[in-house]
């Protein structure tokens, strides 16, 4: 009997795991087959038109791309600083522990209210407008719990033998820091980034809650541009009448695809690559 | 190592095959490029033209704001849609210059525009007509009033039958196709025949796709559905237009009857505010003028009719 119980957890295990991975078949086999035939470097190259034969995704994959360099670049700092401050420097009080939950919160909170406190706070108070920066801000706070916890636990990893041995060496707490802990726990810090900056990539709701635009036909050339991301193309794409456009966005889906893969790999690639120097 | 060197090889085929595979759709292009403007822009216009609003409006706004990119390039158009309300919201507090609107601005809206000095001008850039359609060989039915309509898609309906509708119409399913939840033509329908806006039965075949309903239509004796007039004429052999009864005897579609109002109460035109201070930089007055004499050959191409040129005259007039 006890033996018949552990068979049928273990099929029970796999029969989850075979839908899971069937249903994500299926909706890749379902966008390739409608959007494959539409990629071409045109599609790439092409702003947004009504005519669907001459559309294409150039204002939005530039915006994703602004929008993301951006996002890195506000939010990675700043995560990263909070992490190691929480982990390194804060005293274990009740005060940092109160921190410490409402962070892990604040990861749960719906995108759309970062929007609409995106919209409030860096569009309307700063007087952004429904700029590019506005745009990153909002994605940056939006990703912030996530690049914080994940980098707490990459620097949590690093083994306390470490950090006792830099100081019996007579070494400070800035210099222990910046050339055994945060070296030490890189690949986890940066594989945490990149996938909480894929997040980002993909998200829409935030964006159109401040207002990013849906006909643009320009790529940004300052972080004060107005913009449109790959999401908010597709979203537009996929709610218009004509058929054909129901491709486009699912050629648009492939290309986000396409770069959110090619994130993921260069966090493994990182991961693997920073792992070999780390031998303890 | 291995995993992540099968994962390199797969992204690196995606990439080529998506250079590859460039295979055009077959859809034939069958509208027209509209015709550059007579006169020439004496010098190049720059800056950039915020328009936002009603998502019924976009595809007029975007095709007008495509075409004007092409003439002069360093402009930048940017369009959204934030739905009539929402631009109005947008326009009034001088975030935009030109609000898209899918009905006249509200007092309440008037009243927002004036508290931060916002002055407008209105235009009208196109009358969005909604037909009722049947098959040609539905021999039964000619005219339906408002009524009959809203008894048979109101939410809850019990109409299953021909009959149901009008005791003298046959005993026969009732096959409703209409436009499915997402699209601008359920909303305004919904709002016009049952009275509030999203109300609908359900169980009925909804495309986005007018052209799919169309081919509903035309292949089934007993369907019912609705959709933009311009459909309509562009495939008038395979249906069956019914005359609308809105409380003054039946009316059937046309450009006469939706321009003349008389087509009532499934036609209503379609505006774009522009704020007059903008109205002073050079470019959003081009673009204003260019929306109502090139724009007007557009509305049709993204399935609208055209106001009659005294509308668009009056309303360069006021652009001069």
């Amino acid at each position: 009997m006890r033996k018949i119980k552990g068979l049928a957890f273990e099929y029970i295990c796999i029969g989850a795991t075979l839908t899971a991975l069937f249903l994500l078949a299926l909706l890749l086999w379902d966008a390739w087959d409608k959007g494959a035939g539409w990629l071409s470097w045109r599609f790439l190259d092409s702003f947004p038109s009504r005519f669907p034969e001459q559309a294409g995704i150039k204002s939005a994959l530039w915006g994703s791309i602004w929008l993301m360099l951006l996002t890195a670049l506000i939010s990675i700092p700043l995560g990263v600083g909070a992490a190691i401050y929480l982990e390194e420097y804060a005293d274990r009080t009740w005060l940092t522990r109160i921190i410490e939950i409402n962070i892990s919160n604040l990861a749960g909170v719906p995108s759309i209210v970062y929007g609409i406190l995106g919209l409030a706070l860096f569009v309307r108070w700063m007087m952004l407008g429904r700029s590019l920066l506005a745009g990153a801000l909002t994605m940056a706070l939006l990703i912030l719990p996530i690049i914080i916890i994940s980098s707490q636990e990459a620097i949590r990893a690093v083994p306390n033998s470490i950090r006792e041995a830099s100081y019996a060496l007579g070494a400070t707490k800035w210099q222990t820091v910046k050339f055994h802990v945060l070296p030490a726990a890189m690949p986890g810090v940066l594989t945490g980034n990149i996938l909480a900056l894929s997040r980002a990539m993909g998200e829409a709701a935030p964006l159109i809650m401040i207002g990013a635009l849906t006909f643009i036909a320009f790529t940004p050339s300052s972080p004060l541009d107005p913009f449109t991301a790959l999401p908010i193309q597709i979203f537009n794409w996929a709610s218009r009448p004509k058929a054909e456009f129901q491709y486009l966005a699912a050629a648009g889906i492939l290309v986000l695809l396409a770069l959110l893969l090619a994130m993921n790999a260069a966090a493994i690639i990182i991961r693997n690559k920073y792992q070999k120097y780390i031998k303890w | 190592m291995n995993r992540l060197k099968i994962l390199l090889i797969l992204i690196l085929a995606g990439v080529l095959l998506a250079g590859c595979v460039s295979k055009q759709p077959a859809g034939v292009q069958t509208t027209v490029q509209p015709t550059a403007p007579t006169e020439q822009p004496i010098k190049a216009l720059s800056g950039t033209i915020k328009l936002d609003g009603s998502s019924t409006v976009f595809p007029i706004s975007e095709a007008v704001g495509e075409e004007f990119q092409k003439l002069h390039p360093d402009v930048r158009i940017t369009v959204g849609i934030s739905g009539t309300g929402g631009g109005f919201k947008k326009f009034c507090a001088g975030e935009t210059d030109i609000s898209d609107a899918s009905r006249p601005i509200k007092d309440s809206e008037k009243s927002l525009c004036a508290n931060n000095s916002i002055t407008y001008e209105e235009f009208k850039v196109a009358f969005d007509g909604l037909s009722v359609m049947v098959n040609p060989q539905n021999t039964w039915a000619e005219t339906m009033t408002v009524a009959e309509l809203k008894k048979i898609w109101e939410p809850n309906s019990t109409v299953k039958t021909w009959k149901d509708v009008r005791p003298n119409w046959p005993n026969e399913k009732i096959i409703l196709v209409g436009a499915d939840t997402d699209s601008g033509t359920f909303d305004y329908f919904t709002e016009a025949i049952v009275g509030k806006e999203k109300s609908s039965r359900s169980d009925y075949t909804a495309s986005a796709d007018d052209n799919m309903l169309v081919q509903a239509i035309a292949g089934e004796k007993n369907a019912l559905g609705y959709f933009g007039y311009a459909y309509y004429v562009e495939n008038p052999g395979k249906l069956k237009l019914i005359a609308i009864d809105g409380g003054k005897g039946p009316v059937l579609p046309s450009e006469q009857t939706i321009l003349d109002g008389t087509y009532n109460p499934l036609s209503r035109p379609l505006f774009i505010y522009v704020k007059k201070e903008s109205l002073n930089r050079p470019e959003v007055k081009e673009f204003a003028k260019y929306y109502l004499t090139t724009g007007k050959e557009l509305v049709h191409q993204v399935g609208y009719v055209r106001m009659t040129d005294s509308v668009y005259e009056e309303g360069l007039s006021r652009l001069r």
